[in-house]
């Protein structure tokens, strides 16, 4: 008895606790984020200004006048579109031949795809950087939208992949008999069948793909450049303008954050793989 | 038309051999049944003539034609699945309007076509719905509706009333029976119940471990069993098969009794055992002997009400000339 209602003391008041814990902590840094944005560069260093400051906007109406934020937050949008885009294009075909039309190969080529992500982005840098430069494609949303598309490309196969599996087979058999071809398969049964599945895949993507760093500021100079540039190119050594990053930082996630909020119940859904049925 | 012939077909899923080298002939309007236990290679050899699988080797033919390569839409065949496989994203009118938009018909012929099947099969007050709002029995005839409109050679079912209630389901048996004798088409109908097979099939195919046991009119597997198993297969309550010395005093090494074939009396008979359970159904009452000395319970059938109940003892006597008699191979004699 004793060890059971003390089980559920713990349960009742601890777990709520650890859990607001663990929330507060990872949305500190953004909190101090926002708070640090609306500050001066010379407030932001200064401990005793952590909550009590004077708000500025001086850090925005500089990041519009003097940083091209809309050059690169229209870049963000159109790679983002394009790569989400590119990857349902290929990503839903493949998805579905290897959930309606297994080969012995499939259960390997997913691993295969899988293990794609577990190779560390550094080993290919340099070889991409030259192969980008040698065909000319540097800096261009060609190049940027097919690298992101491409290394996002597993995880909406994956995805689309579970949410196909869940399809029965009988209906798309059905289908075959009533005589509809692989493309009617696809438009008249699979994709509205699994629009749920596919609208999370795509939100997913599209918050990768507009939050992707690594390539985007390394393959890119200012054509191309998205956010995540802005956002390196603020990174000063000694740390001083920590406004202004806070400024661009925010500016630059903000977008994701206020559509993610938007399509939060899509996402979640998403996320736990049990949207068809 | 509808003739339907499977030549040597065999089917293997990697190194298993499903279906053995197999020939079957379904003749154009009969009304065929596969029957067999779970996992005998029913539904594989219906999806193979439906296309949905592909031989191992053999061939297949439709009135004369060799269809073995031919994708499934374009065997002028429709099929009824188990679970229905409505689309559950589309109405009921769009269900079955589904095969001819397909073949690219004209709107007005289609809503006429659905129009007219609607009525027949008494859905025309659910066209609208989705068939996530419809009973079982309300989308088993979306299912059938949606193959009728395609006017098909032949019509393939598998298990098509296992998810109904035992109501329904007789109802549904009526109804598919009649559908087949108003169009005359072909009819294959998969099923492990033997009941459905008796009553429906101008022909039963009974089929074990892929392969064929014996092909028949229902009285044909009633009355001459080829063998052991579809002597025990075919009929309900199932036959009383016995081997030993009882099989062999009638010249037998196996022998079988349909329990409709055994009188019973109190005082005297071949047999004697004890009633464990008497079912009585009103009109008809199952008795089920024990310690008659044939190794397994006895199932009597008696018509009519009998007044016996547990732990009475009972003497039973065969109709000789209803005796099932086989051999060590289990074939009949
Ligand atoms: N895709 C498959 N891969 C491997 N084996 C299969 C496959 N489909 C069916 N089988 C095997 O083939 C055999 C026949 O299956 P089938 O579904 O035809 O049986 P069935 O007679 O329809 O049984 P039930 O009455 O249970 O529906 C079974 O042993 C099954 O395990
Ligand atoms: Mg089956």
């Amino acid at each position: 008895m004793a060890i059971v209602s003390t089980n559920s003391n713990i349960s009742r008041y601890g777990r709520p606790v650890l859990a607001w814990g663990v929330a507060l902590l990872f949305f500190f840094p953004i909190f101090w984020m926002v708070l640090t944005s609306f500050k001066t560069d010379a407030d932001a260093v200064k401990p005793e200004f952590l909550i009590w400051f004077t708000p500025t906007l001086d850090n925005y109406l500089n990041l519009t006048e003097n940083y091209d934020y809309w050059r690169f937050a229209t870049n963000s949008v159109i790679t983002s579109v394009c790569a989400t885009l590119f990857t349902l294009v290929v990503g839903i075909p493949a998805a579905y031949a290897m959930a309606f039309n297994p080969s012995r190969a499939t259960k390997d080529i997913l691993m295969w795809m899988l293990s794609t992500k577990m190779l560390p982005a550094a080993a290919v840098l340099y070889p991409m950087i030259f192969l980008a430069k040698g065909i000319g494609l540097y800096d261009t949303h060609v190049l940027v939208i097919t690298v992101v598309s491409l290394i996002n490309l597993p995880i909406a196969i994956w995805m689309l992949f579970t949410y196909f599996k869940e399809i029965p087979k009988d209906i798309i058999e059905a289908g075959k008999m009533d005589g509809v071809s692989t493309w009617g398969e696809v438009k008249e049964i699979l994709i509205p069948l699994a629009w749920g599945g596919i609208a999370s895949t795509a939100l997913l993507i599209f918050i990768f793909c507009w939050n992707e760093a690594y390539w985007t500021v390394r393959l890119t100079t200012i054509d191309a450049a998205t956010l995540s540039k802005l956002i390196e190119g603020n990174r000063a050594p000694e740390g001083l303008f920590f406004g202004r990053l806070s400024a661009v930082s925010t500016a630059a996630v903000g977008p994701i954050v206020v559509l993610g909020w938007f399509c939060q119940k899509q996402l979640v859904q998403g996320l736990t793989f049990g949207a068809v049925k | 038309m509808g003739r339907i012939v499977l030549n040597n077909v065999t089917k293997s899923f990697g190194e298993t051999q499903v279906i053995p080298p197999l020939d079957l002939t379904i003749e154009d309007g009969e009304f065929a049944v596969f029957v067999g236990p779970s996992g005998c290679g029913k539904s594989t050899l219906l999806r193979m003539i439906a296309g949905l699988e592909e031989l191992t080797s053999g061939q297949i033919e439709i009135d004369g034609e060799d269809v073995t390569q031919v994708p499934p839409s374009k065997r002028g065949l429709a099929m009824v699945f188990q679970s229905y496989a409505l689309y559950p994203h589309m109405t009921v009118r769009k269900n079955i309007a589904f095969p001819l938009r397909m073949e690219g018909m004209d709107q007005s012929e289609i809503d006429k076509k659905v129009e007219a099947a609607a009525k027949s099969l008494n859905l025309t007050d659910y066209l609208d719905r989705k068939p996530a709002a419809l009973s079982g029995g309300q989308r088993q005839r979306v299912a059938i509706g949606r193959a009728i409109v395609r006017n098909p050679s032949a019509f393939l079912f598998d298990e098509p009333l296992s998810n109904l209630d035992a109501a329904l389901r007789v109802g549904m048996r009526l109804e598919i029976s009649e559908m087949h004798e108003s169009m005359k088409t072909t009819m294959i109908y998969v099923t492990h119940d033997q009941v459905e097979a008796m009553t429906m099939a101008d022909k039963i195919v009974v089929l074990q471990a892929g392969v064929i046991e014996q092909v028949g009119t229902p009285l044909e597997l009633y009355h001459t069993p080829r063998n052991v198993f579809v002597a025990g297969f075919i009929g309900s309550p199932k036959m009383n098969i016995f081997s030993g010395s009882e099989a062999k005093k009638l010249g037998a090494y196996t022998a079988g009794i349909r329990p409709e074939h055994i009188d019973i009396d109190l005082s005297g008979g071949t047999w004697k055992g004890t009633v464990g359970v008497a079912e009585h159904l009103g009109s008809d009452t199952f008795v089920h002997v024990h310690d008659t000395g044939l190794g397994d319970l006895v199932t009597v059938r008696i018509a009519g009400d009998v007044a016996v109940k547990h732990g009475d003892t009972i003497y039973l006597t065969p109709q000789m000339d209803k005796i099932h008699k086989f051999d060590e191979q289990g074939l009949r004699v």
